[in-house]
């Protein structure tokens, strides 16, 4: 890598520019064209167009504003972290009411990403959970929006990738929960089919469920996966003692790239597998080993090398059932290519942004070294997601071509019509828009 | 601990009023806007679940004539403060500085003169309220005359050499002098610079600081590594710091 100051995604593709961080985040939006949060999104939604793009950074921007214990309503300033929100009001019996797979995203990330955790099936996205957001807009008014005022501008914001105007604040309702530890049980399978029917079947009665499955095996193998359900444990069931803080490995350097290949995917995929020996495991685990077992490494993603990695994560809607699903991994094998997590959860009913992600069906992330084929895989896997009638989810996206993401996205004239009511000149823009919305480069 | 601090609505005062409020202790935040000073007022009595009462008073170290009201009004809330934290400094890269001799005035200004003058009524009053910690950041920059610090450092030069004086001549009153020597530390004052190795996060200076009040440690280096880095530099010879760069 060169010495020119450059930023990245989670997933490691470096592009040129800048961010500038301060805890006045109204001062330094002003002319901006993004706000960058934590810099979790895998592709380019976080990253300047050019060089010299004016990138705000929220992260230092994390003041607790209110709070209020009877009803669980905060009010915090954009850069707030889930992790801190949870070290902070857990203890005090509340919980993010929707959380993605890290906690290391800002509030203000969350909400422009319209995130959906392992809740999705009965809570829905974030955004259902926003009660107001502070806006800075594109022509410098400082703008307060909620379902009620100025709602075209609330829900297009709520999954808009930053881009109708920068949040400087947020006001959401925190989920009290009866302890800080969940009731686990994971049951493991031999099949995809009978997976996928396990998971669709426990999404009736539990209210947090995920699986992980095998998509390297090949045969009867290829799928074979493990449902893990869980629920929040009751104050008997939970262990008296709060939880320990979590300890966090290092990923002190870079692995070399290539290193995930298709044989160390499969070695690992096996022992996870096989560590599950039991067809059925029930356990008492603290909410951060449930919510992020990602989090016990830190940066992880330097495990992908200096080529990165990016998700290929869409959702399949209901009727393109097993055989949509099958489709994709199907993609996997005809390419050579390799996921090395492949997580799949089952979808409840779209989110009321305009732009949000997740719809009635089963969402697949696929976690993909980055590599010579990687455009063309993606493509491939676009395509079969078109044939489906499904979409990808932008906050990991960094791949999609403009023609594809069109044909998955029949809302997107519905937002860009509304970003220019807000945002006429077209000032705020990523990386990322300019390769999907056809927003100026 | 009652104690009154300058600058805690950013940086590493905003770490350190943070990790203050895990105790139970109670705060004064000076500062120069109201608004700005009630937001981190708030959010610190949230995150100690009110278990830590923090008040405002209006302080601007650019504004010296205010500073004797600014720590009366501090010590009545307090009703005798035992602690007094300065973290609040301007900054501006050497560049700059340079090209801008008026904001250089300003700077030097700001960061010795009117640090001191802050510094010397509260000691006063520390001494008149029996004892107690005055804990001020200064910087490595101070440590040794450096290319990139010219300007900035001499004003630390003197704020540390002030504060090792005060020391020595207080201590037998009860007064203990911390002085904070940060290296690198990703904040906003340094927003836009390249981290160097070893750049610290403000949570980590913010623990050294409570230990070094808890200890009353005089002189403390943070990161810890810093206090090597910089054994290292200020013995090197004149020709050598003028040709590297650091």
């Amino acid at each position: 890598m060169s010495d020119e100051p450059a930023l990245s995604g989670w997933g490691r593709t470096f592009r040129p520019g800048t961010e500038q961080r301060s805890e006045d985040l109204s001062r330094i939006t002003r002319r901006a064209e993004l706000t960058r949060g934590l810099g979790r999104s895998y592709g380019d939604a976080s990253l300047p167009v050019e060089a010299d793009s004016r990138l705000a950074g929220s992260a230092l921007a994390d003041r607790v504003l209110a709070f209020d214990p009877e009803t669980g309503l905060l009010r915090a300033e954009a850069g707030l972290s889930l992790a801190e929100i949870i070290r902070i009001f857990l203890p005090r019996g509340f919980f993010m009411p929707v959380t993605p797979g890290t906690k290391h995203v800002t509030l203000g990330g969350a909400v422009a990403s319209d995130v959906h955790g392992k809740n999705h099936h009965v809570a829905g996205t974030l955004g259902r959970f926003v009660r107001s957001l502070l806006l800075h807009l594109a022509d410098e008014r400082v703008v307060r929006c909620s379902p009620l005022e100025e709602p075209e501008l609330f829900f297009a914001t709520l999954g808009g990738m930053g881009l109708t105007g920068h949040i400087l604040e947020v006001e959401l309702e925190l989920e009290r929960v009866p302890s800080p530890y969940i009731y686990q049980e994971s049951f493991r399978f031999t099949q995809l089919a009978e997976f996928l029917g396990a998971l669709k079947s426990a999404g009736k009665t539990w209210p947090f469920t995920v699986g992980w499955i095998d998509t390297v095996a090949r045969g009867s193998a290829l799928g074979r996966g493990i449902l893990y359900c869980g629920r929040w444990a009751t104050a008997s069931e939970a262990p008296a003692r709060p939880p320990r803080a979590p300890t966090v490995l290092p990923m002190p350097f870079a692995l070399p790239s290539g290193l995930l290949n298709r044989f160390t995917i499969g070695a690992f995929n096996e022992l996870i597998y096989r560590a599950h020996y039991k067809l059925h495991k029930q356990l008492v685990v603290d909410a951060n080993s449930f919510f992020y077992p990602l989090d016990k490494v830190a940066r992880w993603n330097l495990a992908y090398g200096s080529r990165g990695v990016t998700q290929h994560q869409s959702v399949i809607p209901e009727e393109a059932g097993a055989e949509g699903i099958r489709s994709l991994i199907e993609v996997l094998s005809q390419t050579g290519a390799c996921s090395f997590l492949t997580v799949i959860k089952d979808c409840g009913a779209e989110g009321q942004g305009t732009l949000s992600f997740p719809k009635p069906g089963m969402s697949m992330a696929l976690d993909i070294p980055i590599d010579h084929r990687t455009q063309q895989v993606i493509d491939m896997l676009n395509e079969r997601v078109i044939a489906c009638g499904g979409r990808v989810y932008l906050a990991k996206d960094g791949f999609t071509r403009p023609e594809h993401f069109r044909a998955m996205e029949p809302r997107l004239e519905t937002f860009l019509a509304n970003k220019r009511k807000w945002d006429p000149e077209g000032k705020l823009r990523s990386a990322q828009s300019v390769r999907l919305f056809g927003d100026k480069p | 601990m009652k104690v009154v601090l300058l600058g805690a609505t950013k940086g590493i005062g905003r770490a350190v009023a943070r990790a203050l409020a895990e105790g139970e202790h109670q705060l004064v935040l000076l500062g120069r806007n109201a608004e700005d000073l009630q937001r981190s007022a708030v959010d610190l009595e949230q995150r100690s679940a009110g278990k830590c009462r923090v008040a405002t008073a209006h302080c601007d170290l650019e504004q010296p004539e205010g500073f004797h009201a600014a720590l009366e009004s501090a010590d009545q809330t307090l009703a005798r403060f035992d602690t007094v934290i300065v973290t609040a400094a301007l900054f501006a890269a050497q560049d700059r500085l340079e090209n801008d001799t008026e904001l250089a005035r300003r700077l030097l200004t700001v960061n010795f003169a009117n640090t001191v003058a802050f510094c010397e009524l509260a000691r006063k009053r520390l001494i008149e309220n029996g004892g107690g910690t005055l804990c001020v950041v200064s910087s490595v920059a101070g440590e040794r005359g450096r290319k990139p610090v010219v300007l900035y450092g001499a004003g630390k030069a003197g704020l540390s050499a002030y504060l090792e004086g005060l020391d020595h001549k207080f201590f037998a009153q009860g007064l203990r002098v911390v002085t904070v020597k940060p290296g690198f530390v990703k904040t906003s004052m340094t927003s836009g610079l390249k981290p160097p190795p070893f750049a610290g996060e403000p949570e980590q200076v913010a623990r050294d600081v409570l230990n070094a009040i808890q200890r009353g440690t005089p002189v403390v280096y943070t990161p810890r590594i810093w206090a090597l880095v910089m054994l290292v530099i200020r013995w090197l010879p004149r020709f050598v710091m003028r040709k590297i760069g650091f």
